[in-house]
């Protein structure tokens, strides 16, 4: 049996939304590009939170495929983007991104 | 017994989700971020979604934890010193997503009384399930997130290749 069973699926709602919204506090809270891809991080594991709720809560089982899919994207981005951050360290010394506004006009 | 569980559960992620972006030594952070993928873990073996929850604990508190934990010993980033924010822009940062969580909150309170959920019929969290989903009605993106997954893998190393001009 299933915890939707017994939970309200409106405790699942409130819980994703108050991890989405650390995730965007910490991106616009901190300078050090690794814990802004943290942060990106669990905004992600919101959203795949809330994903296998209502796939449980509707017994369908494309939400649960989508959060492999999410699953999958993550991956891919935190490997392209810890190289960026490597190759950005080895550029400028420091994974500041206050330092990184060369595009500021 | 089972709500005891989330309320546990929800309290352990959220706390160490705060402690993330709160602590300032990054290699803290990476560990208080594995506790909260830990505890999402947990929420989907509630949930009955236990193919996800071998994956979320291979993907996330392992392969990608580890690839973090790798990049920040490997660009020496564990001191305490690092740069931080003005109070002014920590102030607008904690209105903004203040007032974000907010209008979730707010949204969620106009909704409608949702209907009862379905009766469970047998589990379709279980890899038999998921797999004939996956290979039946999702067989395209399937393939389609290989080709994603080969270009994220040789664009990180063109990346991550120095330059030997």
């Amino acid at each position: 049996m299933s915890a939707i069973q017994t939970i309200p699926v409106n405790l699942y709602i409130l819980l994703s939304a108050v991890l989405f919204s650390i995730g965007v506090l910490g991106v616009l809270f901190r300078r050090n590009a690794i814990i802004i891809f943290m942060s990106v991080e669990l905004m992600l594991n919101a959203v795949n939170l809330l994903l296998v709720a209502f796939s449980s809560y509707w017994n369908d089982a494309a939400g649960q495929i989508f959060v492999f899919f999410v699953m999958v994207v993550a991956a891919a981005e935190v490997a392209v983007g810890l190289a960026i951050l490597v190759m950005i360290y080895r550029n400028t010394g420091s994974t500041d991104i206050d330092v990184l506004n060369k595009l500021k006009g | 017994m089972t709500i005891y569980l989330f309320y546990f559960l929800s309290f352990l992620a959220i706390l160490s989700g705060l402690m993330v972006i709160l602590e300032k030594n990054p290699i803290h952070s990476v560990l208080y971020l594995v506790i909260t993928f830990f505890a999402i873990a947990g929420h989907y073996l509630l949930l009955n979604a236990q193919f996800l929850f071998a994956v979320q604990i291979m993907v996330y508190a392992g392969a990608i934890m580890v690839l973090f934990l790798f990049v920040i010993m490997l660009l020496n980033l564990n001191k305490e010193a690092e740069p931080h924010k003005n109070n002014a822009m920590k102030f607008a940062a904690v209105i903004a997503a203040g007032l974000l969580l907010l209008v979730f909150v707010a949204a969620l309170k106009g909704t409608s009384e949702l209907p009862a959920p379905q009766e469970s019929v047998g589990d379709i969290g279980l890899v038999k399930n998921l797999g004939k989903v996956l290979f039946k009605q999702f067989l395209l993106p399937f393939e389609t997130a290989s080709l994603l997954f080969l270009a994220a893998m040789v664009g990180a190393v063109m990346l991550g290749k120095r330059d030997t001009k």
